[in-house]
């Protein structure tokens, strides 16, 4: 594209002239001026009051004092929390996958064109995502129930016993179904939208190599849609790191099974609002909040430079 | 493109996470006035009048604070009732912490009472003539508002235990109703074993209900003195209830059903529930809960840990406290003696609620009032009696609703797993004690 003669008002894509750029950054600040407002308001100011509340300790007996870092020192050696952590990230390298798994084979198998009533498909397997999560999670928890439950309807109607779902060795898996079943239809349109701009002269071009379904799928699909792909497994990563609503739901189904510190949002949740203990309850979200962003980072790198 | 999409989320994944900290407020300390009021004091309040901020779901409450707005027209009442239990008690901490929108009286059960009362949240009511009340209450009660020579609420109902069971289904299987824990142990295999579908009781791990249990069984696992605490379940009590309760459990003799669920009310209205120990409010909320079970059920008194021990335990019940953030102390402390040791208490005990205070137990109007409900038994001679065999030297910790927050951590896995209800119990005897610490506490090992 070539412009002859760029218009008075100047471009802002164009280079700006030394001269000019003290104004114009000015001029740039004053845009981005109520968002970094309403940024530092919402986002800077909880961070940093947390971080503050992370060095106090307020205790029912001797009232609140400076700790320094000795929540953080206490939270490192927190058995509770570690055993917190090591559940979602179990819970991440195992629903993770399956998850995104079926949602990338939906979306090959709805982008492939051999599928009759396509558009039904698409939003039947989106529709478990409109539904709310504690809808859905006390849908499932009903299933689940042993006694008055499917599982339990199953049981007497067949004569069988199924293990229950909420016992404290299945309900990790019992939540990873939940979150599968509400997640998939909405990773599936990540990477479905992300197929769908693939040009389609690519695919004649490789028909005319002689190319068969599956090459089109290794060579051309999955890896342009391979930032689709990183995009939903960090906000998979996200998503697990802070699991809480499936948890907190299913609780009063399996009160025994999920305990007040089964993931750390939980155990931060639990002990701001049963102990008061407020401070360390921050200290927690600052560690949990660092580690997730580690792990995030660690996949946004690992996934990006691949795809370089 | 793509740089700015890693950039955004980088950003994204750093707010999400962070974003998590929870916002705590620093607590204000307040000194209590201890000047004495006269009752001369309370009444120019009354006369003058003003409006007070009751947060309590007690449901009788209603009436007594119509009857007392009439009796003095110039006093407005602001009863606050939707919420109870744990998000009752969030509200008033976080209330109080904030030091603002702290109501003038609050329900607080008596074993959340320690941990209001020890952090100053609480008016002391002995200045303003709570003391001279004593006696115009059972010693349970009274033991669980006052500490030394203050007193930190007046006790609203109290909840001394019976055991209800279901006749219709002890009469079908021809089995006796259990007068000693081992007796109900017995009637629980032989139920079961009648039909499968039978349990003698429900139980998931309810801290109450446990603490009730050790309580009627002689333990006392707790010993408070001031900041001074000790926390101890390896007694012969604790024995006594492991020893019944394990084999309940392991035998798989109890439904595995919660306290106040869909299923419970289901269960204890079709007979697959045939027993309830509890405190002696239940009956209002059998007549609104399990209506299609009215004329099954009736009374007994709790079965004895060793034969013709009449030993009994409370569960349950609560007081009416004045936040010590609160404004119109001497309008509050009218309206609180109105309804707990005055004209209240029978409007009160007409509408179902159980009294705390000695009257209204001996009266025999009361001892002889037939419950429809109980199939014309009069239930209430059972309780009143129960009442007066509470032995009253238990205590609750200061912090006794964070430990119940975590029962279900520590002794709710044995009931689901192979873990032994004496080491969950020690489980929960080390988080509690490991709490207490941290909470600044001297814990006596």
């Amino acid at each position: 594209m070539t412009t002859l003669q760029p218009p008075a008002a100047a471009e802002p894509r164009q280079a700006p002239p030394p001269a000019r750029r003290d104004r114009r950054s000015w001029a740039g600040w004053g845009f981005i001026g109520p968002f970094v407002a309403v940024f530092a308001l919402v986002f800077l100011a909880p961070i940093g009051y947390s971080i503050y509340l992370s060095l106090f300790r307020d205790q029912l007996i001797g009232g609140n004092h400076f700790v320094g870092l000795d929540n953080y020192t206490q939270a490192l050696k927190d058995d509770a929390f570690w055993a917190a952590v090591g559940r979602v990230a179990l819970f991440l390298v195992v629903q993770v996958p399956i998850m995104l798994g079926i949602a990338l084979l939906v979306a090959l198998a709805l982008d492939s064109g051999r599928l009759y009533g396509k558009s039904f498909f698409r939003i039947t397997i989106f529709l478990p995502y409109a539904v709310p999560a504690v809808v859905a999670t006390l849908m499932w928890g009903f299933m689940y129930g042993t006694k008055y439950g499917l599982v339990g309807d199953i049981n007497s109607a067949f004569g069988v016993s199924l293990p229950d779902l909420l016992s404290p060795g299945w309900v990790l898996a019992s939540i990873g179904n939940i979150v599968t079943w509400e997640f998939v239809g909405y990773n599936m349109l990540i990477f479905y939208s992300a197929l769908r701009v693939i040009p389609t002269s690519l695919y004649e071009a490789a028909e005319i190599d002689g190319a068969g379904q599956w090459r089109i799928i290794s060579s051309i699909k999955l890896p342009a849609i391979r930032g689709a792909v990183v995009i939903a497994t960090i906000f998979s990563i996200i998503g697990s790191f802070q699991l809480f609503n499936e948890p907190s739901i299913l609780r009063p189904l399996a009160l025994n099974s999920i305990t007040t510190d089964y993931t750390p949002n939980f155990y931060t949740y639990s002990l701001s609002f049963n102990g008061q203990q407020h401070n360390y309850s921050a200290t927690v979200a600052i560690i949990m909040g660092v580690i997730t962003m580690v792990v995030a980072y660690a996949v946004q790198l690992r996934g990006m430079r691949k795809g370089a | 493109m793509r740089r700015s999409t890693s950039r955004v989320l980088r950003g994204l994944a750093l707010l999400s996470t962070l974003a998590l900290g929870a916002t705590a407020c620093g607590s204000s300390d307040d000194s209590s006035d201890t000047k004495a009021v006269s009752a001369g004091d309370i009444q120019s309040a009354l006369k003058k009048g003003g409006s007070i901020t009751v947060w309590a779901w007690e449901p009788t409450l209603k009436s007594v604070a119509a009857d007392f707005e009439k009796k003095y027209p110039k006093v407005k009442i602001n009863l606050v009732s939707e919420r109870s239990g744990d998000k009752h008690y969030t509200a008033l901490s976080n209330a109080i912490s904030a030091g603002k929108g702290v109501p003038d009286v609050a329900q607080v059960e008596y074993f959340a009472l320690g941990q209001y009362s020890l952090t100053k949240g609480l008016t002391d009511l002995a200045p303003y003539g709570a003391e001279k009340l004593a006696s115009k209450f059972t010693p349970g009660p009274w033991n669980a508002v006052s500490e030394g020579d203050k007193v930190y609420g007046l006790p609203m109902d109290s909840g001394p235990m019976a055991l209800f069971y279901n006749k219709k289904v002890f009469d079908k299987y021809k089995i006796a109703v259990p007068t000693t824990w081992d007796e109900y142990l017995d009637a629980a295999r032989k139920l079961h074993k009648a039909d499968p579908k039978a349990y003698i009781a429900n139980d998931l791990g309810d801290a109450g209900f446990t603490t009730s249990m050790l309580w009627q069984a002689g333990s006392r696992p707790y010993k408070v003195d001031g900041t001074k605490v000790a926390i101890n379940f390896d007694d012969a009590g604790a024995k006594k209830f492991e020893t019944v309760w394990q084999k309940l459990i392991d035998e798989k003799l109890l439904a595995p059903v919660s306290g106040w669920t869909d299923d419970w009310y289901k269960g204890l209205g079709d007979g697959t529930i045939a027993t309830l120990a509890t405190g002696a409010w239940m009956p209002a909320n059998f007549e609104t809960g399990v209506p299609n079970a009215k004329g099954d059920w009736r009374a007994a008194a709790m079965p004895a840990w060793t034969k013709g021990d009449k030993a009994s335990a409370e569960n349950g019940g609560s007081s009416l406290a004045l936040p010590a953030l609160g404004k119109n102390k001497e309008l509050s402390y009218a309206f609180v003696e109105y309804a707990n040791a005055g004209d209240g208490v029978a409007t009160r005990v007409s509408e179902g609620a159980f009294p705390a205070t000695v009257a209204e137990l001996q009266d025999t109007a009361f001892k002889n009032k037939e419950f429809p409900y109980f199939g014309g038994q009069k239930a209430n001679e059972i309780f009143a009696e129960s009442a007066a065999n509470v032995a009253d030297d238990w205590s609750y910790l200061p912090f006794q609703p964070y430990a119940n927050s975590i029962f279900n951590d520590t002794v709710g896995k044995a009931y689901v797993s192979s873990t032994k209800l004496a080491d969950g119990l020690k489980a929960w005897q080390e988080a509690s004690v490991k709490y207490g610490e941290e909470q600044g506490f001297t814990i006596e090992k």
